[in-house]
């Protein structure tokens, strides 16, 4: 696999002085969906802006589907489509009218096929003589869709897709994306989400202070940063951990009959066989025993908490 | 060249006029009926000819050139100043577009509104007076070259202006005044001579005078300095845009 979008070391310094990006690298392999998943201010939709055109960046090179952005611009930017964050549209023309000026704008030719599969497919089909501003929010971000698949890119940025969105219509997005992603083009989304990096992405970038921290395979992150909690159920409940249990850790349940124990999953010994043992030896009579795995949220707060 | 991309912006600009064709046709006709009724036809009774056309004849070209240029301005600078305020900038930026047909689509679109209020003042001004147009060919000419120049003007002013105060600054502090003081409505010769100097520093004067010259055939300075003067002010306004393209300004972070 060859990548669609590489960025080199690309800083952003804003004309307040303020540094959004400190010398970001990152490579997003053609066809696979990425989520970036950062905190408020991290950073997220500076570097989609660098990437598609609307901020340019202090340093650092960009090229998109081997095109310089800068360079050979409109090779680039004809690869790309954009979702914004924000909900940006002109509030007075009417939404067939916005979808096709995308298209046009993107040098495509008419295909009103084209768009009628789209707007059907994002529900907007008998929204579409009305006007923009006549729409509820989780519609306009449908119509922001709409604009970016319009002149259909093989890149499609999402900035925070589901912000304001509702369960059905985020259902109907995933669908789309995955679509999408059978197809060959490549997804990059922004999230606050933690749970929905988890539901729809190949692979995870953490994004934090301007800062890329990791970006991994999904399965690799949780399988290699994730921690386990075992959880021992006890017959009758006990009023603190033995001490002779002392190093394993052990957190008592709140209802005082159960013990958990959290173990790294790398590890060569996770220590339950004697975890267990020892436990029989407190004389305590084992109800039930599982497992959990710790979800992406723990290591992302992990991960930020470890940053700062 | 994205031509496609250059009809979609101006079609999406057309589509806006003609989403409000009451107001961008109502009201230039009704100012200029006034103009008419309160200049031509009450004050202008009391004038003599001037250079052998009637006051009311007289006035004409500086009507059609007060409305063309405040058209022109208004709507280039509305028509990229809008996007900035309601984010949609952000697709003209990340389109494979470049500057110039960015440039072309709105100043196409604009100067078209201006040009076909022109020519709706032109159509309405026979209603009320006698006029016999010398150099037709010229006058469009003039009349498209004036629409050209001023929403280059304008499209400055919306990519320069951070508010809607100032988007209304430049058009009523710099470009009203010089056109009245231009000679719309009288001739640069009925002013004492030292006024007369000084008038010639007003780059309007010129683009008045040589569209008058296509209407009646007579000018007040040369209709090549007319030419002259509307092709250094369409040149500075061109090289001032290609100094925001270069650099940006006001249009990225
Ligand atoms: N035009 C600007 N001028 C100055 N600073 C800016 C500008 N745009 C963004 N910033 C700053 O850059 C930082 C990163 O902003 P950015 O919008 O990229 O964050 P984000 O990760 O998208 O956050 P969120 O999750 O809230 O959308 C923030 O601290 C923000 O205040
Ligand atoms: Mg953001």
């Amino acid at each position: 696999m060859s990548a669609i979008v590489s960025a080199k070391d690309v800083t952003k310094v804003y004309d307040s002085g303020f540094k959004a990006l400190k010398g970001v690298s990152l490579d997003i392999e053609q066809g696979e969906i990425l989520a970036l998943l950062g905190p408020n201010g991290a950073g997220k939709t500076t570097l989609i802006s660098v990437i598609c055109g609307m901020v340019n960046a202090t340093s650092g090179s960009i090229t998109v589907g081997g095109h310089d952005i800068v360079d050979d611009f409109r090779a680039a930017r004809s690869l790309i489509g954009l979702v914004p964050q924000e909900l940006s549209l002109e509030p007075f023309e009417k939404v067939i009218n916005s979808v096709t000026f995308s298209r046009g704008l993107f040098g495509k030719p008419r295909d009103d096929a084209h768009i009628e599969r789209i707007l059907r497919q994002l529900s907007l089909w008998d929204k579409k003589d009305a006007r923009v501003k006549e729409l509820s929010g989780g519609m306009k971000r449908r119509v922001l869709i709409a604009k970016a698949l319009s002149h259909e890119p093989r890149v499609l940025f999402l900035d925070e897709p589901t912000a304001g969105v509702d369960v059905e219509l985020r259902k109907d997005m995933w669908d789309i994306v995955r679509g999408l992603r059978a197809d060959g083009v490549t997804i990059i989304l922004t999230t606050h989400y933690i749970e929905e990096a988890e539901a729809i992405a190949d692979r995870v970038g953490v994004i934090n202070d301007g800062n890329i921290l990791l970006v991994k395979d999904k399965a690799d992150l949780m399988a290699q940063m994730g921690r386990k909690e075992l959880c021992i159920e006890l017959q009758d409940p006990i009023g603190e951990v033995p001490a002779a249990l002392a190093a394993y850790d052990l957190v008592l349940g709140e209802d005082s009959c159960s013990l958990i124990y959290s173990y790294d999953t790398r590890g060569d010994r996770t220590g339950i066989t004697s975890l267990l043992s020892d436990v029989a030896a407190q004389g305590l009579v084992l109800k039930d025993v599982s497992t959990s795995q710790s979800s992406l949220e723990d290591i992302f707060v992990g991960l930020v908490e470890d940053a700062t | 060249m994205n031509l496609t991309a250059i009809k979609a912006i101006y079609v999406f600009e057309m589509t806006r006029f003609f989403r409000t064709l009451l107001q961008s046709f109502i009201s230039p006709v009704l100012s200029t009926s006034l103009y008419f009724v309160v200049f031509g036809t009450a004050i202008g009774s009391r004038i003599e000819t001037i250079e052998g056309v009637s006051y009311g004849a007289f006035i004409v070209p500086g009507l059609i050139m007060l409305s063309v240029m405040t058209q022109s301005t208004a709507n280039a600078s509305f028509g990229i100043y809008f996007p900035k305020f309601i984010g949609t900038i952000y697709e003209l930026l990340s389109a494979p577009v470049s500057y110039v047909e960015i440039l072309i689509g709105y100043v196409g679109a604009a100067a078209t509104k201006a040009l076909l209020v022109g020519l709706i003042i032109l159509a309405t001004a026979f209603a009320f007076v006698d006029l016999n147009i010398a150099h037709p060919l010229a006058m469009v000419a003039f009349l498209v070259m004036t629409c050209f120049s001023f929403s280059l003007l304008g499209f400055i002013i919306g990519i320069w202006a951070k508010n809607f105060e100032q988007l209304q600054l430049i058009p009523l502090l710099v470009i009203t005044p010089l056109v009245f003081l231009g000679g719309s409505f009288y001739s640069i010769s009925m002013l004492p001579p030292a006024w007369q100097t000084i008038t010639m520093f007003n780059p309007v004067v010129y683009l008045i005078s040589g569209f008058r010259w296509a209407f009646f055939g007579t000018a007040e300075v040369s209709i090549g300095l007319s030419l002259f003067a509307i092709a250094i002010f369409t040149a500075v306004c061109v090289a001032v845009i290609g100094w925001i393209f270069k650099s940006g300004y006001r249009l990225k972070s």
